[in-house]
């Protein structure tokens, strides 16, 4: 084991992991962490807790996870480069540690100027494979980036990133893939995938590659809630492709929601069969109250109860 | 109007500030050196002889307007950043009578060659400097260098993603490549993308497969405060 995370002993026994995602509050509210904890207990293995996504100010991951712990849920502490040069991280990465968090995934960040602060200045210090490789240095070497110094204590993280099989350039999207496993990265969410021809050729690249016998593979679904939605989305964000075909099925529909949830299902259950994806990632983007309905339908439950660890948090 | 010099810089790029702003800071004065420069925002028109006389025109008639007249003298050194021109600009603040302050057309390098010298005058910036960069076309410059002190050319097919990626990814583009284009803006070209084209057409893809382990950000992070080069070999 390398952190003894639920989330890495899930994979460790062959399951298929599910996690969902939770987006801290604009705030310091925590019932809005509450109320989303309620919703995803018992759907999923592990709670993604967003870090000041599209650069809108929310609460730190690290505080909405440690609370998440206290909720009595496993979180992902997701970090971006975007705020915090290497040495915040690090301290950082000692008191998640410390709080009981388990796993980090460490990402680039959405550009600061698509938030509510466009007038700060990035940092981008680390990008997000050096992010990984500093994790991994303090996990295994215990010592500090590119130091001698001695870490007091041990830092048990299980290390995620994101990859996205729908931007450009494609030929590079498993180099870069396999660039971060390299780095050390335990697992990999991707994108939300819509379009299934172009993730199955990008998993192919990342089979020949051999990345899927290094990390475990989660892939991304979001269920789409409108045509509207589908349509919005594949016009103005990056890297999402969402096929005409969908939409047209979505625009079909007499009831939207119910279709992107059946959808979203139906993907599921063709990812499964997919060699090297060993879990899913649920972005049910401000619809956390739909996982279980979707997790429940996919057959996914009830989750596995892995054996813990006596004296861990979660 | 004095034209000093021969050579033509280029590199740094700069955009006038707002007339309103410049007004703002010459409020207190009733007469002032404009001083222009022979280089660098000469060839971006931002502060070269012709601008000069442009903008003290405008200058004169927007103080004319509100009953305080301004007077101007112009001047454009070769470059101003050069102490010896900057020691010409000096002399001619301290003969001519009355001038209370100076108006720098110049980059920030330049508006400090002067402070530096012009012990008693303040030194007031009329552009924003913005870049190191080229001309794309006719009328559009972009940015190239960040001088990072630490030039990493080699390893991306001679594309700095330090200056040209919106996240100064190192390690490869981000999610939000799209079609050769950066998420942030349509115009904009994704770094790696350019990276990618060109280390594929010189065959030399297998660079992208090397990690390219953290920076060493020593040379521009303020670690010894300004960056300083010495060369003994030139000293006299």
């Amino acid at each position: 084991m390398k952190a003894g995370s639920n989330l890495e002993k899930v994979f460790t026994q062959g399951h298929f992991a599910v996690t969902a995602e939770l987006g801290p509050p604009k705030g310091n509210d925590t019932n809005v962490i509450q109320k989303k904890v309620d919703f995803l207990r018992g759907y999923v293995d592990a709670v993604n807790v967003t870090d000041n996504q599209t650069a809108i100010v929310r609460m730190s991951s690290i505080a909405a996870c440690s609370f998440v712990i206290q909720m009595g849920m496993e979180p992902v502490m997701q970090m971006v480069c975007r705020d915090r040069n290497r040495i915040a991280m690090q301290s950082d990465i000692f008191g998640a540690s410390a709080l009981g968090i388990r796993n980090i995934l460490c990402l680039t960040g959405d550009h600061h100027t698509f938030g509510n602060q466009v007038n700060a200045k990035n940092v981008h210090d680390l990008d997000s494979v050096q992010l990984i490789d500093m994790v991994r240095t303090m996990r295994d070497n215990q010592t500090l980036l590119g130091g001698e110094d001695k870490i007091e204590g041990e830092i048990k993280m299980f290390i995620g990133a994101a990859a996205n099989p729908f931007a450009d350039p494609f030929e590079f999207r498993a180099v870069r893939t396999a660039k971060k496993a390299d780095a050390g990265v335990d697992f990999i969410q991707t994108q939300c995938i819509y379009d299934m021809d172009r993730f199955k050729e990008w998993m192919k690249m990342i089979r020949d590659l051999g990345v899927h016998e290094k990390v475990h593979i989660m892939a991304g679904v979001t269920p789409l809630k409108s045509a509207g939605m589908a349509r919005y989305m594949a016009k103005n964000v990056a890297g999402i492709i969402i096929p005409d075909a969908l939409i047209d099925r979505m625009a079909k529909a007499q009831k939207g929601a119910d279709e992107g949830i059946n959808i979203c299902v139906e993907q599921i259950q063709e990812l499964r069969e997919i060699e090297g994806v060993h879990g899913i990632h649920l972005m049910a983007i401000e619809w956390e109250h739909m996982v279980g309905r979707i997790v429940e339908a996919a057959g996914l439950l009830p989750r596995p109860q892995v054996e813990q660890d006596s004296g861990e948090k979660v | 109007m004095q034209m000093l010099a021969l050579r033509s810089d280029q590199m740094i790029k700069a955009e006038q500030k707002p007339i309103e702003e410049i007004l703002t800071y010459l409020d207190p004065y009733k007469k002032i050196l404009l001083s222009g420069c022979g280089a660098c925002v000469t060839v971006c028109h931002a502060g070269g002889e012709k601008e000069v006389s442009l903008l003290a025109s405008s200058l004169k008639m927007a103080r004319n307007l509100t009953g305080k007249p301004l007077e101007i003298q112009e001047i454009t050194p070769a470059r101003q950043c050069e102490p010896e021109f900057a020691e010409e600009i000096v002399e001619i603040v301290e003969k001519t009578e009355g001038v209370e302050a100076v108006l720098s057309l110049s980059c920030g390098i330049g508006v400090q060659t002067l402070a530096r010298f012009l012990t008693k005058t303040p030194v007031i910036p009329g552009v924003n400097t913005v870049f190191m960069g080229e001309t794309v076309s006719h009328g559009v410059w972009e940015e190239r260098c960040q001088a990072c002190g630490n030039c990493l050319l080699e390893r991306t097919g001679g594309v700095c993603p330090i200056a040209r990626c919106s996240k100064q990814l190192l390690n490869g583009p981000c999610g939000g490549s799209s079609k050769g284009k950066c998420e942030i803006r349509q115009e904009t070209d994704c770094a790696w993308q350019l990276i990618y084209d060109r280390l594929k057409s010189l065959g030399q893809l297998d660079k992208l497969r090397e990690v390219i382990p953290a920076k060493n950000w020593g040379t521009e992070s303020r670690d010894k405060g300004p960056r300083r080069i010495v060369r003994e070999d030139l000293k006299i």
